[in-house]
């Protein structure tokens, strides 16, 4: 059953199409790759899920409901919840603080003046267990700014995984760190979003990753869709191998 | 905390009158300050016109010493308050649409139409010759003040009253920044883009933080007049702004007590240098630049990286 729908969906910059009629469907449950060359519009199309950019023209629809002319706050109460390319962590809140403000804002207490945030015993509580899951217990009274770029890789998603949300966007959650940590942090970020049972898009430029972790992967090129399907299917497809590497992929 | 507490307690039994009125005037100044901070080190608004609300909560108090009957400090405060959170709430509203140096400027032109206002407006405000404020009577008008010992018992009480009101203040403040909606202001700070896209509505977590800070600095403002006897025009111009963001950035914007510690600093400071020379402002500034290039945590963060440093270097 589709959890998000998009029809038509589009927007330019100028001449550049970056999102040229998509036509986009995330099933409930699965775990999905974006791939595609640098401006492939693959961004830009979560932009517009997320609302961080509205459409020129098209639908985005939430569980068969419309979704396109609602605001950021709209998105993330009905469960569309976004991670950034570029690491977005509050450099001066500790680890612990960066998580709990998420269950603040997803349980409404945000606004809260009165109280304690570190009094707050049920929120402590689910902070701990969520920095237990990403493997950042022993960091967390550590300043978010004082943290090695794996672990602020790990916590950008910890951040967006506590607001418990339905459909989860990734922009590339491994970039810049070494192909190591690489693979540790998709371990960790798969197992939990499975657990979790979060339906997961992710961005992601390394094929590897893509092929072992993803369930389905979708190719954008100049806007529109160039292939969908398995990773076995994507990796029989020759427009994906010859735009990707520009030479047939070794299997 | 105990012990500075315990020191400016029993501060009136070992120093003179003098002093002790000048303490007061630092306490008021921390008070002011640390409303102003809310704003500066905690949501990342610089504003430029806090002038207003100080200014507003003095005038507020001479207008109903005019106006209305009853010389009584708790009065003077229950009609202040929400009259300067009013005004925050309405000037905060427009001037939290925009961040950075357009904040900034917006704040420094409305407190500069408060300013002009209060000059022009004769009739209501005295003009530039200020309104006059007697000494009133503190805790229900059970503590007067006429007679011949009247003054000196006046700054003593009112020594006593501000600090009380100090320290409740210190520790509301203290409670504001701890508290959730306290985190997501300085998630907000460090990154707008982010606490957006956790659900948070940026804009209202700034104006509500804009209003606290008005109410405070706006607090300090309606304790200051019954000490200073006056409010003239100047305490509503865009160089009082100047002096509240100089005792921020003195003590330490980046500290919870930085502000507390600046403004009872720069209250001497100012005092000392009122009195040295004539240029005054000239020596004020000498000590800003200083403090920019040598000092830029500030009093208590310098302070804090030292003892930082001195406990790495013993361990």
């Amino acid at each position: 059953m589709p959890l998000l729908k998009t029809v038509n969906l589009r927007k330019q910059f100028g001449e550049t199409r970056a999102c040229d009629g998509v036509n986009f469907v995330v099933n409930k449950g699965e775990f999905l790759s974006l791939v595609g060359s640098n401006g492939a519009g693959k961004t830009t199309l979560v932009n517009l899920i997320s609302a961080h950019l509205q459409p020129d023209s098209g639908q985005i629809l939430f569980e068969d409901r419309d979704i396109t002319f609602t605001t950021v706050t709209d998105r993330i109460k009905a469960g569309i919840v976004r991670s950034f390319q570029i690491v977005n962590l509050f450099d001066g809140l500790s680890v612990f603080d960066n998580v709990a403000l998420s269950i603040f804002s997803r349980d409404g207490k945000a606004v809260q003046m009165a109280a304690l945030a570190d009094h707050d015993y049920d929120v402590r509580r689910e902070t701990i267990e969520v920095l237990g899951e990403f493997g950042l217990t022993n960091k967390i009274e550590v300043p978010a700014g004082g943290l090695a770029q794996g672990e602020r890789k790990l916590l950008d998603v910890a951040v967006a995984y506590a607001l418990r949300p339905r459909l989860l966007f990734l922009d590339e959650p491994t970039s810049g760190v070494s192909t190591h940590e690489k693979a540790q942090i998709m371990d960790t970020v798969s197992s939990v979003v499975r657990r979790g049972m979060v339906t997961a898009v992710v961005i992601e430029h390394d094929m590897d990753v893509v092929f072992r972790y993803s369930d389905r992967i979708v190719m954008m090129h100049e806007g529109s869709f160039l292939a969908d399907g398995t990773p076995d299917e994507i990796r029989a497809n020759k427009d994906v191998a010859s735009i990707l590497l520009g030479a047939p992929l070794a299997s | 905390m105990a012990p500075v507490l315990l020191l400016l307690i029993l501060l009136p039994t070992f120093v003179e009158t003098y002093q002790i009125q000048l303490v007061t005037y630092g306490l008021i100044a921390a008070i002011a300050a640390l409303g102003f901070n809310l704003l500066l080190g905690y949501t990342g608004l610089l504003s430029f016109g806090h002038s207003a609300y100080f200014g507003l909560g003095a005038y507020t108090v001479a207008f109903v010493v005019q106006r209305l009957g009853p010389h009584s400090m708790e009065f003077y405060i229950l009609i202040g308050i929400p009259v300067v959170a009013i005004a925050s709430a309405l000037f905060g509203y427009v001037c939290v649409r925009h961040t950075r140096i357009f904040f900034g400027i917006l704040t420094l032109a409305i407190s500069q139409v408060v300013y002009s206002l209060a000059l022009k407006l004769y009739w209501v405000t005295g003009g530039s010759d200020g309104l006059r404020v007697p000494r009133p009577a503190l805790l229900l008008g059970l503590l007067n003040f006429s007679g011949p010992r009247g003054f000196q018992q006046f700054i003593t009480s009112y020594y006593y009253y501000v600090l009380a009101i100090f320290v409740v203040c210190v520790v509301l403040m203290w409670v504001v920044v701890h508290s959730p909606f306290g985190k997501a202001l300085q998630a907000i700070r460090d990154n707008e883009v982010r606490a957006r896209f956790l659900g948070l509505r940026i804009r209202r977590f700034r104006w509500i933080s804009f209003l606290v800070s008005g109410t405070f600095t706006g607090l300090a403002g309606i304790l200051w007049v019954p000490l200073n006897g006056l409010t003239t025009p100047d305490v509503l111009y865009w160089t009082f702004s100047g002096e509240i963001v100089f005792s921020a950035l003195l003590g330490g914007f980046r500290n919870f007590t930085g502000p507390i510690v600046g403004g009872i600093v720069f209250t001497y400071l100012k005092t000392y240098a009122v009195a040295t020379t004539e240029y005054w402002q000239l020596l004020l500034g000498v000590v800003l630049v200083t403090l920019v290039l040598v000092l830029p945590t500030g009093i208590v963060g310098g302070l804090s990286t030292l003892g930082l440093r001195l406990r790495k270097g013993r361990s």
